[in-house]
């Protein structure tokens, strides 16, 4: 290393403590991460092979489950959706040019559309109709977080990204800047009533989760709730049976979730961001 | 002073009364978002921001432009600016406050807008967009009101307000930089994701600024006794000239990038916004393609018009080619700019947006008010000046 070089990363060193560097990318650098994080698949967008403090649950999602058993990923939604008290107010039907209002924590989307950048020249036909589980990443390095600016999104210590429903100014600077269009916001009030008192956009609403305002920002938790009393979450225990999604903590490198991604291939959404999504495919 | 708004010719009303008006039917329009959500605008999901920031975006370029008067003339001593500076001032003025207006009508919960300031998160850059713009707004303000009210007085204005207006002239390039952070740190939106994005909205407003003072000064110079003096108007048309023949260069180094590099995700919103964009089902989208050929038509023809030393020789020329510069650039970043960055969509699908007829009414509202704001406090000044 010569001089120069040295002094640099000395100084930007010095930055990243006083908190005005972009302190990820030049601790790694001085850790001696450097060949790590320039790997040519994008900063080492399979995730951060250092642990940070906490937990980071994650999920492998095994597309061929979802090959074989076409309404698997409609049940996961649902029971995404049935928990959550995440309301359908009729306009996100599939081939409607009108998506306005739509809100989803997490659906089944077509393989060009979830992997956009990657090639389709010729792809298998089955995965090509295969639908594929999409939702927020849970990124360890969100783009999401860092725009909020009120904090109303915010990482918290098991690696969840989460919403303060109480503080979000409806501003969508998360929005534009989460790259995997995994946000919804409440353009309407989902708690509308019809006339005999019940909402008429939350079928079957769960009194243990609240329903949201209008006006604020939305998206998959990743059962944080759920979490919390020891359950897996609505859409891995929907998948049970067939195991097709397998979570657990990434940093922990005898979970269920790490077992797998050890033994399998697996993609990430556009991992040349640098956003580290926290959700696997294995394809 | 502002006693001095409160008196006018039958023309100074009637154009008052007109804006309020548009300022009613507007605050009608915006109680009707209020209480059913920002769902009455055309936004969604996929374009999740729309006509109110787009329009922000563009208003901070015309704050920033009052700059190219204060920098000549407190910097460089340029005393023919010396009548008109307070014009530029007062133009930040209004503009910085149609930005904040714009914000507030486009959050989804503005109630809890001081959320911002109760829980700072330097990480955002909102944050300091919040920042910046509220102390232009204060500089601009104080700036002004001081130094009108010396020369009212026909005193020399205090020392300390000098301090104020060098401060302002960073602060203005400060403005529209933050602004252009907003846009250009997000990773995975191609089109804004350029670092050239700053210096095209600096180019950008340092023409449609001091485009748009021009033609206030010719309206002021055919209604008013004030006329803000020939040199002075030739010289901000040079400045026009020169910032705009920079920002379509700058629109130029983006379309090599993108049509050169031949990468997907640069070419696909120039596509959009240029030639019509095609999905996977083949359907063709191009609901920004007329309106940004002729921005980029009319706005080239006047700059290279403005070269020419015939067509700049009435004050009528000058209105019609800066009128149409300024039109020009506020398509192109009134419009384009923000709404092209939203297609295609993350996940690649391509989603038009028509703002609705309330979100019209209340875009228009927000430009009455500042209309309003620049009038009163441009008749102040002129009376003031007059009276001398
Ligand atoms: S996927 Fe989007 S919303 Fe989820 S953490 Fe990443 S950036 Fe944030
Ligand atoms: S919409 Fe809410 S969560 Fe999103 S950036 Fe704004 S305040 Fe934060
Ligand atoms: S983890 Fe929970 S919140 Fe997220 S998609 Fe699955 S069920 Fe929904």
């Amino acid at each position: 290393m010569d001089n120069s070089r040295r002094k640099f990363l000395k100084i930007a060193g010095l930055s990243a403590i006083a908190g005005i560097g972009a302190p990820t990318a030049f601790n790694g650098l001085l850790k001696g991460e450097a060949f790590a994080s320039s790997a040519p698949s994008g900063g080492g967008g399979h995730g951060s092979e250092k642990a940070p403090t906490g937990k980071r649950y994650g999920f492998a999602i095994d597309i061929k489950k979802f090959a074989s058993d076409k309404d698997l990923a409609q049940r996961c939604v649902n029971a995404c959706h049935s928990t959550h008290n995440v309301p359908d107010f009729g306009n996100n039907k599939d081939g409607s040019k009108n998506r306005k209002d739509e809100i989803k924590w997490i659906w089944a989307e077509k393989f060009e559309h979830t992997f956009p950048d990657h090639s389709h020249y010729k792809k298998n036909e089955q995965l090509q109709e295969t639908p594929i589980l999409t939702l927020c990443n849970h990124c360890d390095n969100p783009p999401c977080v860092r725009a909020c600016p009120t904090q109303a999104t915010f990482k918290n210590s098991d690696g969840l990204v989460l919403m303060d429903f109480h503080r979000c100014i409806g501003c969508r600077f998360c929005m534009a800047a989460c790259p995997y269009g995994a946000r919804s916001f409440n353009w309407r009030s989902p708690r509308e009533l019809d006339a005999s008192g019940n909402y008429k956009y939350i079928k079957n609403p769960n009194p243990d989760f609240p329903t949201r305002m209008r006006g604020v920002v939305e998206k998959c938790n990743m059962c944080a709730e759920r979490l919390a009393e020891g359950k897996l979450p609505a859409c891995v225990e929907a998948a049970a049976s067939s195991e097709a999604i397998v979570f657990g903590d990434l940093n922990d490198s005898h979970s269920p979730v790490s077992q797998v991604l050890k033994e399998k291939f697996t993609i990430q959404r556009k991992p040349a961001l640098g956003t580290k999504p926290s959700i696997f495919y294995i394809i | 002073m502002i006693e001095k708004a409160l008196s006018g010719n039958g023309r100074y009303f009637a154009w008052l009364t007109f804006l309020l008006v548009i300022m009613g039917v507007g605050g009608l329009c915006y109680l009707q978002q209020f209480n059913y959500g920002l769902g009455v605008t055309g936004m969604s999901r996929d374009v999740s921001w729309g006509l109110y920031i787009s329009q922000f975006t563009f208003m901070v370029g015309v704050a920033a432009g009052g700059v190219m008067l204060v920098l000549p003339y407190y910097l460089h001593n340029y005393k023919v600016f010396g009548k008109i500076t307070i014009l530029g001032e007062f133009m930040a003025v209004a503009a910085v406050a149609m930005c904040l207006m714009f914000i507030l009508a486009d959050l989804g919960q503005p109630m809890r807008a001081l959320n911002v300031l109760l829980h700072p998160t330097p990480n955002s850059i909102l944050f300091w967009d919040m920042i910046v713009l509220n102390g232009y707004l204060f500089l601009n303000i104080v700036g002004g009101w001081v130094i009108l009210n010396a020369e009212k007085k026909d005193v020399p204005p205090p020392k300390w307000v000098k301090w104020l207006i060098y401060l302002s002239i960073p602060w203005a390039i400060s403005i529209h930089t933050v602004t252009a952070f907003l846009y250009c740190g997000l990773p995975g939106r191609h089109y804004w994701l350029t670092a050239i994005l700053a210096p095209r909205f600096l180019a950008s407003a340092f023409a449609a600024g001091p485009s748009l003072l021009v033609i206030c000064a010719l309206i002021l110079r055919k209604y008013t006794d004030f006329d803000a003096g020939k040199e002075a108007i030739n010289k901000l048309v040079t400045i026009i000239t020169y910032a705009a023949i920079l920002n379509f260069f700058f629109v130029g180094l983006e379309l090599f990038v993108g049509y050169y590099s031949n990468i997907p995700g640069h070419m696909h919103t120039l596509d959009y916004l240029f030639f019509g964009l095609t999905d996977h089902a083949g359907e063709v989208y191009d609901n920004l393609v007329g309106p940004m050929r002729f921005s980029m038509v009319i706005g080239m023809a006047a700059t290279i018009a403005l070269l020419f030393p015939k067509m700049r020789d009435s004050y009528t020329k000058i209105g019609w080619l800066c009128g149409a510069i300024f039109l020009s650039l506020w398509i192109d970043k009134g419009l384009g700019l923000v709404l092209g960055g939203f297609v295609p969509t993350p996940l690649e699908y391509i989603v038009e947006y028509y703002p609705s007829k309330i979100e019209l009414g209340i875009t228009a509202a927000v430009w009455a008010t500042g209309a309003f704001i620049l009038t009163v406090l441009y008749k102040v000044a002129i009376s003031v000046k007059l009276t001398k």
